[in-house]
């Protein structure tokens, strides 16, 4: 049998080439659209970016100037004085020596407690996810439970701990606390992130004879450079401007330079010095904010492998 | 036959979900078994077993007659090759090919010599320094191969290896491998869930269903001799159509609500004709139609109710009453929507089952 429906050619029901819309369709500048979006981006900008800007102009302007009052307005006279005083002159009670000991003392902490923590936690992660030995979720369980309990609860027992090793008051007993704090979110993180590898790999590599140090160091760090950088920053960013164990679990020597910082603001000695203040605080903040600067490509990149499989 | 891989009651089981039920299974040397199944039959689970991915509950496993039921994967003497090719991203093709023998301790110039033989063999020599990223999936696939290859296994293990690929690659590739076996000669335990796999690359394919082996044979035998309706219906597409209804007289006929039909011809199994309740089973391609089905010796007459046609040949759904038949014709021939058709088959093309247990009379 023959089919009697006819179907119509396409130029029989389409005859009009010309006049009509063609190509891209055309974007207006002004949409309303654009001016929400992007007034929207602007004023945010704008909120985060004043603070900031009040520091810097601060910092760079001399006593006098400050009493005038104008907090917005740009330094008449610029003088750096107030950076230099801040690094090595003012006062944290009773010595002044600035903060330029300080400084030391939290790249002191920072550095081992970064590669401490993230080493025992890639490694925890990395055997949660692949390995899946007895217990483990269990093991996995308590680990983000100790995320939640509040860290006074655990303020004073460490103290004790830290006596009892002797390491209390010294920059060791903070880098092992450091490292123990950080160990729930840093293993969950590499956990998720060694999940979303696909399984087949880990597999392969067993099947090619690797071991347990043979796969992680040859199969799966190499693969890894965006979720240790989220790693490095997180971990940066948090014990560098950690206040709390660092004035508990260190002496007046030893104090990180946040703790400085805070002392340097506090101290009432006659006039109150915005702009070494301002100049002190924004010193102490260099730290994480080239960390961010530098790595911030990597850095989303890295949250978002962890985040989506794939 | 020697065999190759000997499995003994194997069980496993994943907290109290039972995966494998003591299950059994003997492979010749140099023998291709497909393992096929659905989603969820534990066919993967059984060759992650056999490779030493998972730790067995219960049940041996033998390998060239070793006990390597607590071996780990590397010292099994197999290789496998993954879905998603698992090639180290890192690496270029040729850290690929040498990781395995790196860690086994080889040579350098052994490890040379391999890669390259392996390389010949797969026609992979010029991408050796790409990294894995920079190859198309067909090659990513062959230098996956090619890692099972160069490690001089006994036994090659294929986990569905080509459901990634597009239609047209996986036929090339699905003839290369066969071909790879006729040269090597190995044992090669390969899963998948695609039937056309199973039945071109098989020398004998087990069906799988809830972790246990439903039929074992060759897919010639598998295809006319179906041991159950469910391996029946899986096999085949469209599947097996089934008409419901009883035998009688010693097994000398079928009745159905379509008529009766003379089983005359029809080879019952080693138990038997039974009298009851039964399926009687046709493939689409066992109908013939038109004066064909005149010469068959059940006729029937049908008319259509929907054509599909394929090019080649031209599925055709029948109704008889409102029982619904497929039925697979020549591709040139001229049937349109509500055409009356005869239609007939020989029951000696036929399979009858059991209603109750399901299993071929």
């Amino acid at each position: 049998m023959v089919d009697d429906r006819t179907i119509p050619a396409a130029s029989q029901t389409v005859n009009d080439f010309d006049g009509g819309p063609r190509g891209p369709k055309p974007q207006r500048a002004f949409s309303r659209k654009n001016v929400f979006l992007y007034g929207t981006l602007l004023m945010v900008t704008i909120y985060y970016a004043i603070p900031l800007y009040v520091m810097i102009v601060t910092s760079l302007k001399g006593l006098p100037e400050i009493r005038l009052g104008n907090i917005f307005a740009p330094p008449v006279e610029i003088t750096f004085e107030p950076w230099v005083k801040a690094w090595a002159e003012a006062c944290t009670g009773l010595n002044c020596n600035g903060l330029s000991g300080y400084f030391w003392n939290s790249v002191k902490i920072t550095i081992p407690s970064v590669i401490l923590s993230i080493i025992i936690a890639s490694v925890n992660g990395y055997a949660l996810a692949n390995w899946r030995f007895k217990g483990a979720n269990l093991f996995f369980a308590i680990l983000i439970f100790g995320a939640f309990i509040p860290y006074q609860v655990m303020l004073y027992p460490i103290v004790i701990m830290l006596r009892e090793l002797g390491l209390y008051g010294d920059l060791s007993g903070l880098v092992i606390v450091h490292t123990i704090f950080g160990m729930p979110i840093l293993t969950l993180l590499f956990r998720n992130y060694f999940a979303s590898l696909p399984e087949e790999l880990f597999k392969a590599a067993r099947v090619d004879g690797a071991g347990f140090w043979g796969i992680y160091f040859r199969v799966l760090l190499p693969m890894s450079l965006p979720i240790f950088t989220v790693a490095v920053i997180l971990q940066v960013t948090g014990i560098w401007n950690d206040f709390l164990f660092g004035v508990v679990y260190t002496g007046p020597e030893s104090y990180p330079m946040t703790v400085a910082l805070n002392n340097i603001v506090n101290t009432t000695q006659g006039v109150t010095e915005y702009n070494v203040n301002m100049a002190a605080t924004i010193i102490t903040a260099l730290v994480p904010l080239t960390i961010y600067f530098v790595s911030g490509k990597l850095f989303v990149r890295g949250i978002a492998a962890g985040a989506v499989k794939g | 036959m020697e065999s190759s891989i000997t499995i003994r009651d194997l069980e496993l089981s994943f907290g109290a979900v039972e995966v494998l039920k003591n299950l059994n299974l003997d492979i010749g040397q140099g023998e291709f078994l497909v393992l096929l199944g659905s989603s969820g039959c534990g066919k993967s689970t059984l060759l992650n077993c056999i490779a030493g991915l998972l730790d067995v509950t219960d049940g041996q496993i033998f390998i060239q007659g070793r006990n390597v039921t607590w071996e780990e994967p590397s010292d099994r003497g197999i290789g496998m090759v993954f879905q998603s090719y698992a090639l180290y991203p890192q690496m270029t093709v040729e850290g690929n090919l040498s990781f395995g023998l790196k860690n086994a301790g080889f040579s350098k110039s052994e490890i040379a010599e391999r890669i390259d033989r392996a390389a010949k063999v797969l026609q992979i020599e010029p991408l050796l320094k790409r990294k894995p990223g920079a190859l198309s999936g067909g090659q990513r696939q062959r230098v996956a191969i090619g890692r099972a290859l160069v490690r001089d296994v006994d036994v090659f293990l294929f986990d569905e290896p080509l459901s990634n690929l597009d239609a047209k690659l996986r036929t090339d590739l699905r003839a290369e491998i066969k071909e790879l076996h006729k040269r090597l000669r190995n044992t090669m335990i390969y899963v998948t869930h695609d039937q056309i796999e199973a039945m071109t690359l098989a020398d004998r394919i087990a069906i799988m269903r809830d972790g246990k082996i439903l039929q074992l044979a060759s897919p010639k035998e598998i295809y006319n001799r179906p041991a159950s309706k469910y391996v029946a219906e899986f096999i085949g597409s469209p599947s097996m159509n089934f008409f419901d209804g009883k035998i009688g007289e010693n097994g000398q006929s079928f009745a159905c609500d379509a008529g009766t039909f003379s089983l005359n011809g029809y080879q019952f199994g080693e138990g038997g004709a039974q009298d009851g309740t039964a399926w009687l089973g046709i493939r689409p391609e066992h109908i013939a139609v038109g004066t064909e089905a005149k010469t068959m010796p059940i006729q029937l007459e049908a008319s259509v109710q929907h054509v599909e046609p394929l090019g080649s040949d031209t599925l055709v759904r029948v109704l008889i009453g409102d029982r619904r038949l497929w039925v697979r014709i020549d591709g040139q021939s001229e049937v349109a929507d509500g055409d009356a058709l005869n239609i007939g088959f020989d029951p000696a093309m036929a399979n009858i089952f059991d209603k109750t247990s399901e299993t071929r009379l």
